[in-house]
């Protein structure tokens, strides 16, 4: 009985240990966040000061004089990840399709393999492969149809009409997009694999075609796993840094057209943080950093709520 | 602000001397400008394998390596722009230059051959103005008879990052042309009237090759080792130049180095007949109090040993060596200018 006894509390103490480990860790991960968000206030203080809300908004951004703005490096960051998106979402979407229905046995996972080796790849290669092979074929063949075709419609216009360069938000863009399909599209090809068979086959044998078995049961059963992916995928298009730099031409201009250089928050801080002479200059730059921290805090807060809502609706319909 | 920087610093130099791995405490520490690192690399490498002493310079940039000097976390700091002697002065600093490098524009227009545009300061000005927009403008015609310009609009490229190559640049156009410098001014990154920025020498580089009709500039080794379409510019003097050593060379000799004022020159539109106008030197920075006399000690005796030696090194690198007088005058301001924590000359 005795050694019974203390057995058992050895274990109860292991446990205890174990559980505060495990809380120690996780509670590092906030601390480690508060801390940075701290940093990054303390360090913006000075450009908060001397700028306000008016940092926001205004799209100067002189060092000579130290007037600051983050409009354009603002737009840069949304107008590069909401193309990225628009491109990623239904080739990735049709990718996860394809090797979890469509592709034979035997292409599934050579395809699959591929598809993690395009999420390794380090971001510096993809805007060296951007700068030197992508942009001149953009330049060359791309630009000008879209000038000639797209720019001509009404409406739409201005964001299509710019010099053929290559060098512009629009290629930075696309160059994002090819960048987070491997995430997107691996983490969508994982929640589809994962719906029972039973479902699928089930809405197979009441005859509906692919198509609405893919709209119908897999898309409804997966859908925060997909959302997830998209988030993912949203949260490295807007922090990445070198690969933009390379392409999105680093000019501190707001121009409606796509087909500018413009830039944005990340390339504008890895850019010139190094040769920031003066107080104000560099707190100029920690603010853009906080700035970038608040949308990413934003745009995953909204997905976090549009889930929320649906799981919501659902509850009610059931 | 200066404390968040000095943590800052004290990271990156933390994790520089982690990574450097083989760096002994007698070593000489430097951080700063990107520029000179190539020479300050070779120069190094030669002077360990005859004195065992190893320098450990980080190349994080001009702006880096003043905050690090002032923060007192390296032996020198190295900067493109030269701190005036107000700026030097507050932060109790001395300044001397090491080698002289030239900023050279460079073009991709199909047919022209390099050496073919001439260029005066003004149409250059002009074009990063956006005030000329096409290459058959009648301002660079007027210049370039027999030359085949296209009537194409002008790519004008320039450097995304803070950076030396930038300052000297705008420094010049801001002394050849009232509008530039009224409306942008020089510093390191100003802010840019048209045009796209490419990161680094590399960037500009890679951008003026891949796109046509474009125009950039870069440091004189880039242009040669690109073999990039570099033109000729008119000097003070009236004459087209061509970039060259010696006439980076001839716009050092013609300038009047005052050690006093920290040798702050900036080599720019220089008088004599083969200056090169956008030419430029890089800086050392150093406490004018040293409160550890023996390191200073070895920084001053790497840098007697580089203008000694280091000549030849520098000129295989496409830099260009100081004029032998300004060196016996950066030597001279040691003695006068560094001192030891008991007041008395470091270099003697």
């Amino acid at each position: 009985m005795h050694t019974l006894d203390t057995r058992l509390k050895r274990q109860n103490l292991l446990d205890i240990l174990f559980r505060s480990i495990t809380r120690l860790s996780a509670f590092a991960v906030l601390a480690l966040l508060i801390g940075i968000i701290i940093t990054l206030i303390i360090g913006s203080i000075p450009a908060i000061q001397a700028f306000g809300f008016g940092f926001l908004t205004s799209s100067e951004w002189n060092p000579v004089t130290e007037q600051f703005g983050a409009l354009v490096p603002i737009f840069g960051t949304v107008a590069t990840a909401t193309i990225a998106l628009l491109i990623a979402i239904p080739v990735s979407f049709g990718i996860a399709l394809f090797l979890t229905e469509l592709s034979p046995q035997w292409l599934r996972r050579p395809l699959g393999i591929a598809i993690e080796l395009l999420a390794g790849i380090p971001s510096i290669i993809y805007g060296m492969w951007g700068l030197f092979v992508f942009v001149p074929l953009f330049a060359e063949h791309v630009e000008p149809w879209i000038n000639e075709h797209l720019g001509t419609l009404p409406l739409i216009s201005p964001l299509f009409t710019g010099p053929n360069m290559g060098i512009s938000v629009l290629a930075a863009g696309i160059i994002l997009a090819i960048m987070v399909i491997p995430f997107i599209a691996s983490v969508m090809r994982d929640v589809f694999d994962v719906v029972p068979s039973l479902l699928k086959e089930s809405a197979y044998g009441l005859g509906a075609t692919t198509w609405e078995v893919m709209y119908q049961v897999v898309l409804p059963y997966t859908k925060i796993g997909v959302v997830g992916g998209i988030m993912l995928g949203l949260g490295r298009a807007l922090g990445e840094t070198m690969a933009v730099t390379f392409i999105i031409g680093n000019a501190h201009r707001l121009s409606a057209s796509l087909l500018e250089p413009g830039n944005s928050i990340s390339s504008a801080l890895a850019n010139e943080f190094t040769e920031a002479v003066g107080d104000l200059y560099t707190s100029a730059l920690i603010e853009l950093g906080l700035i970038l921290f608040f949308i990413t805090f934003v745009v995953l807060s909204i997905a976090r709520f549009m889930l929320f809502k649906l799981a919501q609706r659902e509850g009610r319909g059931a | 602000m200066s404390k968040l920087n000095r943590l800052l610093g004290s990271i990156g130099l933390t994790a520089a001397l982690l990574t450097a791995g083989t760096t002994f405490a007698s070593d000489i520490t430097g951080a700063g400008a990107t520029f000179p690192y190539p020479v300050y690399a070779k120069w190094a490498e030669a002077y360990k394998a005859q004195t065992n002493i190893g320098l450990n310079y980080q190349s994080i940039g001009s702006g880096g390596g003043i905050k690090q000097i002032k923060a007192k976390t390296v032996n020198f700091g190295a900067t493109d722009a030269p701190l005036n002697v107000n700026e030097l002065g507050m932060a109790g600093l001395t300044q001397f230059p090491t080698v002289i490098g030239g900023v050279v524009p460079v073009i991709n227009v199909e047919g022209v051959a390099p050496g073919q545009l001439k260029l005066t300061g003004d149409t250059l000005a002009g074009i990063y103005l956006g005030k000329i927009t096409k290459w058959n403008d009648p301002k660079i015609v007027a210049d370039n008879a027999g030359v085949a310009l296209p009537d194409a609009g002008i790519n004008v490229v320039h450097r995304a990052d803070g950076s030396g190559t930038t300052f000297i640049f705008v420094t010049y156009l801001s002394q050849v042309s009232t509008d530039w410098f009224r409306s942008v001014g020089a510093a390191s990154a100003v802010q840019w009237p048209l045009g796209m920025g490419g990161k680094g020498n590399e960037g500009v580089a890679s951008n003026v090759k891949s796109i046509k009709n474009s125009i950039g500039y870069v440091e004189y080794a880039y242009a040669l080792q690109n073999k990039m379409t570099y033109v000729l510019l008119k000097n003070r003097d009236g004459q087209f130049v061509k970039p060259e050593d010696v006439n980076f060379q001839a716009a050092a000799a013609n300038a009047k180095w005052k050690a006093e004022e920290g040798f702050y020159q900036i080599l720019t539109n220089q008088p004599g007949k083969s200056s090169w106008p956008i030419t430029g030197a890089t800086f050392i920075l150093m406490h004018t109090s040293q409160a550890n006399s023996e390191s200073a000690k070895e920084v001053l005796k790497f840098f007697d040993w580089a203008y000694s030696n280091g000549g030849k090194l520098a000129s295989d690198l496409d830099y260009v060596p100081l004029p032998e007088n300004v060196i016996k005058m950066i030597r001279d301001s040691w003695k006068s200018q560094i001192k030891g924590a008991d007041g008395k000359a470091v270099w003697k």
